[in-house]
């Protein structure tokens, strides 16, 4: 375990080190981009709009019983703001991106594709790590964004149509501005850009030291996903502890 | 494997005392050889004698834990000799990149150091392709070629390097007997047209014995003989000539390993 804690260290490192390569790398970065959000965006959507709404659905009518609807918008809004977009998002793409990176990577390695680059005196950290990890840590927080507006419509919708809530749209938003400001949207989405990197580290490392066969891939993967959600929530108590005004 | 560098010719290959072991186990026990400039030099063994890891060894892929590898005179593991030889592997599965063309794998070295325009890669490439007898496949993906196919592309692709040392990891191996004879007529051409050192590890035993100008024979990690094709073939060591003469009965399990 502490090897792969070094390891991950030491690629992370090299990444960065690599950053001024970027632009030589452009079309590959643009190319995960766009893979990243063509696989993504519509599972986003539709797990966020569940998510704002089923934190409306339980805490609506606990609130409402007591007279606190006017409070409905602000936990629904704050919570996904800071806490389930993040979260939930990057758990989305620890299995679907990160299990692809994982993957291919991992691959790659089997087949000799990456000793071949070897050979050329083609980084693999410069070729496959570096555009990957650019891309994701670009392409999470937008997506999070996203998840984080969806959210707090589909608490709206909830809050609206339930005869058990009943709290207008107007009146959702309210408490929501009065309770959520650009900073506490700002904090979730600086959390998916440190989640993003913790999953292209995890996964990019765990395709680099894929050994044997299809199993050592399927491996690979398996660990990539579990490690990277392991990663996010501890990371995440950590965040926001550091985060916390 | 840098393109700045004028030389041309082969370079020397000085392997002493090489030792290796993975888990424990000792996989290559102190190898000594020495390969000339512009030699084609064959290691020959069976499957598992450490071929491989010798060859990755030789191209900076596997470190040493003991010995030294030396490329003119200079260690392989120093950046010196990877900037200044051009040092190109074709690996037994050609080991194209499987999500780029033919045209992007042959082309990738020239591409990913910039060396040359697009253009200029583009014409390149065709010619490499060419001269390995594949023109016109620029566009096709590695999944729409057969096994001799990809090790010629692989070829090709060594090609763009201008390699002073060239590799060859089982080049014939489950290929039929005309894209084996293709592959070992490129081998032997690539040497007379760019006098690059060659290095061969096969059990093709006509491959070994058509191409090559010295032979190495290993087994378990141990060089049993080194020498020119008639010298290997005269070695008395009962395992080279077990190895040379393997043949097996029609009717019966029993390998027939008299000398022939």
């Amino acid at each position: 375990m502490f090897q792969d804690i070094g390891e991950m260290v030491l690629l992370f490192w090299r990444t960065l080190a690599a950053l001024p390569l970027t632009w030589r790398q452009r079309q590959k970065v643009f190319d995960q981009f766009f893979e990243i959000g063509n696989a993504s965006l519509m599972m986003v959507c539709i797990l966020a709009f569940f998510i704002g709404g089923v934190i409306a659905l339980q805490t609506g009518p606990l609130l409402v019983e007591r007279g606190l609807g006017s409070y409905v918008g602000g936990i629904v809004g704050f919570s996904i703001a800071k806490e389930l977009a993040p979260v939930m998002m990057a758990i989305l793409i620890a299995g679907r991106i990160g299990s692809a990176m994982a993957a291919e990577i991992g691959s790659m390695r089997v087949y000799q594709e990456i000793d071949a680059l070897r050979t050329m005196n083609i980084s693999p950290i410069h070729y496959l790590v570096l555009p990957r990890m650019v891309a994701i840590a670009v392409a999470l927080p937008l997506l999070v964004t996203v998840a984080i507006l969806v959210g707090w419509v589909g608490g709206v919708a909830v809050s609206a149509a339930n005869d058990h809530i009943a709290v207008s749209s107007e009146a959702f938003f309210s408490s929501l501005r009065s309770a959520v400001d650009l900073h506490d949207v700002a904090n979730g989405v600086f959390k998916s850009f440190i989640f993003a990197l913790i999953i292209g580290v995890v996964s990019c490392h765990q395709g680099l030291i894929t050994l044997g066969g299809p199993r050592g891939i399927g491996r690979s993967v398996t660990k990539a996903v579990v490690n990277s959600i392991v990663l996010i929530v501890i990371f995440d108590y950590f965040l926001t502890r550091v985060l916390m005004k | 494997m840098n393109c700045s560098s004028t030389q041309q010719d082969g370079v020397s290959v000085r392997v002493r005392g090489l030792r290796k072991a993975f888990d424990g186990q000792e996989v290559l026990h102190g190898l000594d050889f020495d390969v000339q400039p512009g030699e084609i030099f064959a290691i020959m063994g069976p499957s598992g004698s450490g071929k491989t890891v010798l060859l990755k060894h030789l191209i900076g892929l596997e470190e040493p834990d003991a010995g030294e590898i030396l490329i003119e005179g200079q260690p392989i593991q120093s950046p010196e000799v990877m900037s200044k030889y051009r040092m190109a592997m074709v690996f037994q599965s050609g080991a194209l990149l499987n999500s780029l063309t033919v045209g992007e794998n042959v082309g990738l070295y020239l591409a990913e150091h910039r060396l040359k325009p697009p253009q200029e890669i583009a014409r390149i490439v065709a010619d490499k392709l060419e001269v390995v007898g594949l023109k016109g496949t620029e566009d096709k993906m590695p999944s729409d070629l057969s096994g001799g196919m990809k090790k010629r592309v692989a070829i090709a692709r060594a090609l763009v390097i201008e390699p002073q040392l060239i590799l060859y990891d089982e080049p014939t191996s489950e290929l039929d007997p005309l894209s084996a004879a293709v592959i070992a007529q490129q081998i032997m051409q690539l040497k007379e047209r760019i006098h690059v050192t060659s290095l061969v590890v096969s059990h093709d035993r006509d491959l070994v014995f058509g191409v090559a100008d010295r032979i190495a024979v290993i087994n378990e990690g141990r060089i049993l003989t080194i020498g020119s094709p008639d010298e290997v073939k005269r070695c008395p060591d009962p395992l080279v000539q077990q190895f040379l003469h393997a043949d097996f009965e029609r009717h019966g399990p029993h390998l027939v390993t008299e000398k022939h």
